[in-house]
């Protein structure tokens, strides 16, 4: 095992950096400048334009500023933001604490909800239970989070005014009322996220446990007199849960990056709204810098799932 | 044992028309098509016609779905903007599960080195940015798409593409973790001794076991499509903004929705209904390809 | 309007027979932005009005927390940084120029002690000279005084091409000195008659030397000030998160007594302007947002409630239609669009003209921009007695099939128009933004009925108004037929905003599209005012040239102006606030108070 995670580890790196030269050569191809604002200023000379190119390194070969990128990087230096004129580890150091404990705390409403309703669902195929939980999980997945943050607001803050929908990261507030002025604003954010990623993931565990409820182990647990609650929780899910893994471990990433329209609606300042704007303004070395994290938390956690298959079928060998 | 002669296609039409919910969607689906492909010759409204005396009105008889705020007639739009929503999940949602199958299942039996390559390729697509990709790929080959296919098919092959080509990482590894169970489990070790090549195991004893999770990606992948054509033409890289697609009308309509509710409406309740009936049949099918269910 | 009829007017004013505000009115009816209008009177020695807000709190503090939400949130506060209104609005808020415009146009002092004039002896007769007086006894957040050292500082920190401001262009060209600690002299190297550039407005802003003076130049980066501003304003510094929330409290030393009002004062961004006119006006979250692009109906159902109200005041902002001459679709010497090509259909003036009478201006601002904007066809239209028979605008389909059929334009398959095989066939572009793909629609369906055909494109806007040399599908490239924006007065003075309608201004290759003329039409006459009016000192008759420059433009049909946009702007009931469309919001935020 051990050696299995070493071999594994050191395969990423050079896989990484085959990620990162991509990452950044479509960064430098895609369209946009990044001083197009002074281009279309009347005001601005083209010098002074040329100049900042310069200064930024702009006009240089693409593979000679990837270099310079990835020895910057190496050594710590994350890059320096053309928008906001600070260092890019300072922007996203602002955003993440807001990121993770949003979309974080999304997820894990998502699981709680999809799990248990997935695995009941599952065990009474085409029940009452059955055809309500699919209904709402198909309505979750049509419509779009634009479409129910919008509903949300709507309802919650201008209808009954119960909570507000523009989410601050510094509420001038301390002790218990900070952390209640901190769910009232979260909860809307979090519930969309989560209730959309929840109609998915539900219907994952359905299908995921209907695949193994009628195997034949499972008989034979119920054959051996094993309690219900027994054969569901230690036969039918364990097995069941490769799908639902993998899922977790797509989504994972996506607690660093953020949920970009979710954050859009409610103005949450995660990852995900520094990046739009990062792109809006052609922000590349903020856009190059959050996406190279993402993509390292994307192929770790990959490595993740593929450990934890190991764990929940032994018969799975990599080696 | 009696019914060893019917071939096995019959014998899985058989079981499918069993499940009534599969048949009542695969009713429910048809009769949308028709609705797109027929339902403008029986509904003659021009899609553009602009009424400012007829602004958000709801459900009328001169309007059976309202109007919007220039007071173009939902209907004739719907019906319109459908045939592209419909082809565009569809064909994107074929895209996507044929070639996340396709890399999973190969990623998943591959036990040297297609498995660490396949997942490397996957791994970069999950970590692309979009946005910059879309922006680039529209840039490059968008006057070429118009060239070859003209402005409407070569709009709509670019989109299947992108939509297909961006979204199929979570089959393929949803497909891979299915295989890397699968192929230890005793019934394909019986097909391995008895000397079943690789793509045999692969096609006839674990795919069809694989395919749960497949079916659910799929479907999800229908709505999801639909939904992004319409942000793709924000991106100038969908349709023209003239073309009323079910994402747009829904997009357009968010402002209004608290007084003009009809007009989010119904095109929320197509894509509901679209992906309710592309589901039932997909679990209809999947009953049916599965023998050891009795229905 | 020529000369004589702008000095008649002048005269009116002075003997009390039309007032200030109307001249302003009439002034901007023939495209003569208010400052200008406002700059004639003082040439005049009519002095400058004010109309900013009646101040009414009778103490500073005490008004608590004032919150505003710009949907497009701040990114940096070093006001010669600032690339967009949203930094430029939030380094207003802790910097202060020597004076700004109001909503009327007029010149307001700010750190300065008085306004220029012939008769303070603040302009020289020849155009070259200004002094400014400083406002004494004004103080810097950290306690030390405002001085002329401080003025001539910001002069050479925006001069040197080495810092990289974005205010350059108003400092480059100029010499500044120190009369004495309180006066400060700007030579300029040419009789300037928009003198009111430098150290005013939006590139004025006054930055401390004692925090700027060693990161001058290439070091100007490295500033620990760009992030924690240090100014003269209203409200200190407290919190700033590039691109989400910047915070303030009340600036107890302010140099205007009982101001400002707010205890606190917050700045949030992000989302969009839709829901940024929800938070005011349904939930009252905050007290202000700004810039709000939204259909007009839907504000207007929003303020029902009773929360907030709508505030509009005009812009030099023009929303206008291009029709492209050139030949978009033919490449000459490596780009389209060339000035060397023809366009087959639209080079005709009949084709023109008919679009021209397709364009149902009155219905776009009625359902769609509301008080967004306002109809125009041409800058003539009110009062009556200038409006010019040729420039008046109309919607008119038979009209428009007539004309069309006169010129030999006959519908042919499909009832599209064609003529020796030429279709009327276009592609229009504009940016994506709801409204204007809204105008697309309107104007496609009306064009559709007299034979001619549109295929809409819109792009997005980061990629439309970028200066990307590589991409086809920028606005200076105008690789279409038809082409749709605003265009934004960048200064409250129309010269440099006229630029876009002189031939050696036309984008090209060769200039990398960076040029101003997009339409890429050109007339001697226009050429020849515009120089004209560089030089004159004479406000009336450089008002005059101005305007010529404009109608032949018009009258050629190649610019069709639609809506002479507004700064539409939502605030809750309450809250007296004063915002302009010649400065930034937050010009006069030491003025605003809750009642």
């Amino acid at each position: 095992m051990a050696t299995y995670l070493i071999r594994r580890l050191l395969i990423a790196i050079p896989s990484l950096l085959g990620i990162s030269v991509i990452l950044f050569t479509v960064l430098a191809m895609a369209p946009g400048d990044p001083f197009s604002e002074m281009a279309t200023n009347p005001n601005v000379p083209p010098e002074v334009r040329e100049a900042l190119r310069a200064s930024f390194g702009l006009n240089d070969p693409i593979m000679v500023r990837y270099l310079r990128w990835l020895s910057a990087m190496a050594q710590g230096d994350w890059g320096f933001s053309f928008a906001s004129r600070i260092n890019v580890d300072d922007l996203i150091l602002q955003r993440l604490p807001t990121t993770l404990f949003v979309v974080g705390s999304s997820q894990i409403l998502a699981l709680c909800v999809a799990l248990p309703v997935g695995i009941y669902a599952a065990t009474r195929p085409y029940s009452v239970f059955d055809q309500i939980a699919n209904t709402l999980a198909f309505v979750g997945f049509s419509l779009p989070t634009f479409f129910t943050g919008l509903l949300f607001i709507l309802i919650f803050s201008v209808s009954l005014d119960w909570f507000p929908f523009v989410y601050r990261s510094d509420i001038a507030a301390t002790g218990w009322r900070w952390y209640w002025e901190m769910f009232r604003q979260a909860i809307m954010p979090i519930t969309v996220l989560g209730l959309f990623q929840a109609a998915s993931y539900t219907r994952y565990v359905r299908s995921a446990v209907l695949d193994v409820i009628r195997l034949d182990y499972v008989t034979t647990a119920r054959a051996k007199g094993l309690s219900e609650r027994k054969v569901t929780l230690r036969h039918i899910t364990r097995n069941a849960l490769i799908p639902v893994v993998t899922l977790v471990a797509l989504q994972m990433p996506a607690v660093f990056g953020g949920a970009l329209v979710t954050e859009q609606i409610f103005r949450v300042p995660g990852i995900g709204s520094l990046l739009i704007d990062a792109i809006l303004a052609n922000d590349t070395p903020v856009i190059m810098a959050v996406t190279f994290v993402f993509s390292c938390l994307v192929v770790f956690f990959n490595l993740i799932a593929d450990i934890l298959y190991g764990w929940l079928d032994p018969r799975i060998s990599f080696s | 044992m009696s019914q060893v002669s019917v071939s096995p296609g019959r014998e899985t039409w058989r079981r499918f028309r069993r499940h009534r919910l599969a048949m009542a969607s695969t009713v429910v689906l048809a009769l949308m098509i028709i609705g797109v492909v027929v339902g403008p010759w029986l509904w003659p409204v021009a899609i553009n016609d602009i009424d400012f005396s007829a602004q958000l009105q709801g459900p009328s008889w001169s309007h059976p779905f309202g109007t919007d705020d220039l007071g173009q007639d939902i209907l004739a739009r719907m019906m319109y903007g459908g045939r592209i929503s419909l082809a565009v999940g569809l064909a994107a949602m074929v895209v996507a599960t044929i070639v996340g199958v396709l890399i999973g299942a190969f990623a998943g039996m591959s036990r040297k080195y297609a498995d660490p390559v396949l997942m490397w390729v996957t791994d970069l697509f999950l970590s692309l940015p979009q946005l910059p990709l879309l922006l680039l790929i529209i840039y490059l080959f968008r006057e070429q798409l118009k060239a070859v296919f003209g402005v409407e098919g070569g709009v709509f092959v670019l989109i299947v593409i992108v939509i297909g080509g961006l979204r199929w990482m979570p089959v393929a590894r949803l497909v891979r973790a299915q295989f890397l169970s699968l192929r230890e489990k005793e019934f394909v070790e019986a097909a391995r001794a008895q000397g079943a090549t690789k793509l045999r195991q692969m096609t006839r004893h674990i795919l069809p076991n694989a395919l749960g999770p497949v079916i659910v990606a799929s479907t999800i992948e229908v709505s999801s499509a639909i939904i992004a054509e319409s942000t793709l033409s924000f991106l100038g890289l969908g349709f023209p903004p003239d073309i009323p697609t079910w994402g747009r009308l829904l997009f357009d309509a968010k402002d209004q929705l608290d007084t003009a509710p009809h007009w989010a409406l119904f095109p929320g309740a197509a894509i509901f209904l679209t992906v309710l009936s592309i589901n039932f049949i997909g679990d209809g099918l999947r009953d049916a390809l599965d023998p050891r269910r009795v229905i | 309007m020529n000369e004589q009829e702008i000095r008649g007017l002048v005269a009116d004013v002075k003997e009390g027979t039309l007032s200030r505000r109307s001249f302003i009115k009439r002034m901007a009816a023939v495209g003569i932005a208010a400052p200008l209008a406002s700059q004639i009177l003082a040439w005049n020695d009519v002095a400058m009005a004010n109309a900013t807000l009646d101040y009414k709190p009778t103490k500073a503090g005490g008004g608590g927390p004032l919150k505003m939400l710009l949907w497009q949130a701040p990114t940096l506060l070093n006001p010669h940084f600032a690339s967009g209104t949203k930094d430029q609005i939030a380094s207003r808020i802790f910097y202060e120029p020597l004076a700004g415009w109001d909503k009327e146009g007029n010149l307001i002092p700010q750190l300065a002690a008085e306004v220029p004039s012939k008769a303070n002896g603040g302009l020289s007769e020849d155009g070259t000279v200004v002094v400014w007086k400083l406002k004494q006894g004004v103080k810097w957040h950290d306690g030390k005084p405002l001085t002329a050292d401080d003025v001539v500082f910001t002069w050479e920190y925006a001069a040197d091409p080495a810092t990289a401001a974005y205010t350059t262009g108003a400092y480059k060209d100029i010499k500044v000195e120190k009369v004495d600690d309180f006066t400060v002299k700007v030579v300029f190297a040419e009789p300037t008659p928009f003198w009111a550039d430098p150290f005013v407005g939006v590139a004025g802003m006054i930055i401390p030397k004692h925090h700027f003076g060693e990161y001058k130049g290439a070091k100007s980066r490295e500033a620990p000030a760009n992030l924690k501003p240090v100014g003269t304003g209203p409200y200190k510094f407290a919190e700033f998160k590039p691109g989400d929330i910047l915070t303030g409290t009340r600036n107890e030393n302010y140099h205007v007594a009982n101001r400002p009002h707010f205890d606190t004062l917050e700045v949030k961004g992000g989302g969009d302007a839709v829901s940024a006119a929800r938070a005011v006006l349904q939930t009252g979250e905050y007290d202000y947002a700004w810039n709000l692009q939204v259909e007009d109906e839907v504000l207007k159902r929003m303020e029902t409630g009773g929360r907030g109200r709508i505030s509009a005041v005009p812009s030099g902002d023009i929303e206008f239609i291009i029709l492209n001459t050139t030949d978009p679709w033919t490449e000459v010497d490596g780009e389209r669009s060339s000035v060397k090509t023809k366009h087959p259909t639209l080079s005709d003036p009949a084709v023109r003209q008919a679009i021209n009478l397709l364009i149902d201006r009155d219905s776009i601002q009625k359902f769609i921009y509301g008080r967004g904007g306002t109809a125009t066809a041409s800058f003539v239209n009110e009062p009556k007695q200038f409006k010019s028979p040729k420039l008046k605008y109309e919607f008119n389909i038979d009209k428009a099939n007539k004309i069309l059929e006169e010129a030999g334009w006959k519908k042919g398959w499909g009832g599209v128009r064609e003529k020796d095989g030429k279709k009327l066939k276009y592609v229009f572009q504009t940016s994506i933004n709801a409204p204007r793909q809204k105008v697309q629609a309107i104007v496609k369906q009306a064009c559709q009925r007299a034979g001619i055909d549109l295929e809409l494109k819109s792009v997005t806007a980061s990629v439309f108004f970028s200066s990307d040399v590589a991409n086809p599908d920028t606005y200076t490239k105008l690789y279409v037929d038809m082409e749709m924006y605003t265009t934004t007065q960048p200064q409250p003075d129309p010269e440099r905003f006229l630029n876009q309608f002189v031939s050696w201004e036309i984008a090209n290759k060769e200039n990398k599209w960076l040029g101003r003329n997009v339409s890429r039409y050109s007339d001697p006459a226009a050429d020849e005012a515009y120089k004209a009016a560089q030089k004159e000192l004479d406000p009336a008759k450089r008002a005059a040239l101005l305007i010529k420059v404009n109608e032949i433009f018009c009258e050629a049909n190649v610019i069709l102006p639609i809506l002479s946009r507004t700064r539409v702007a939502a605030s809750t009931t309450n809250l007296s606030h004063d915002h302009s469309g010649w400065d930034v919001d937050s010009w006069n935020i030491a003025a605003w108070y809750r009642s």
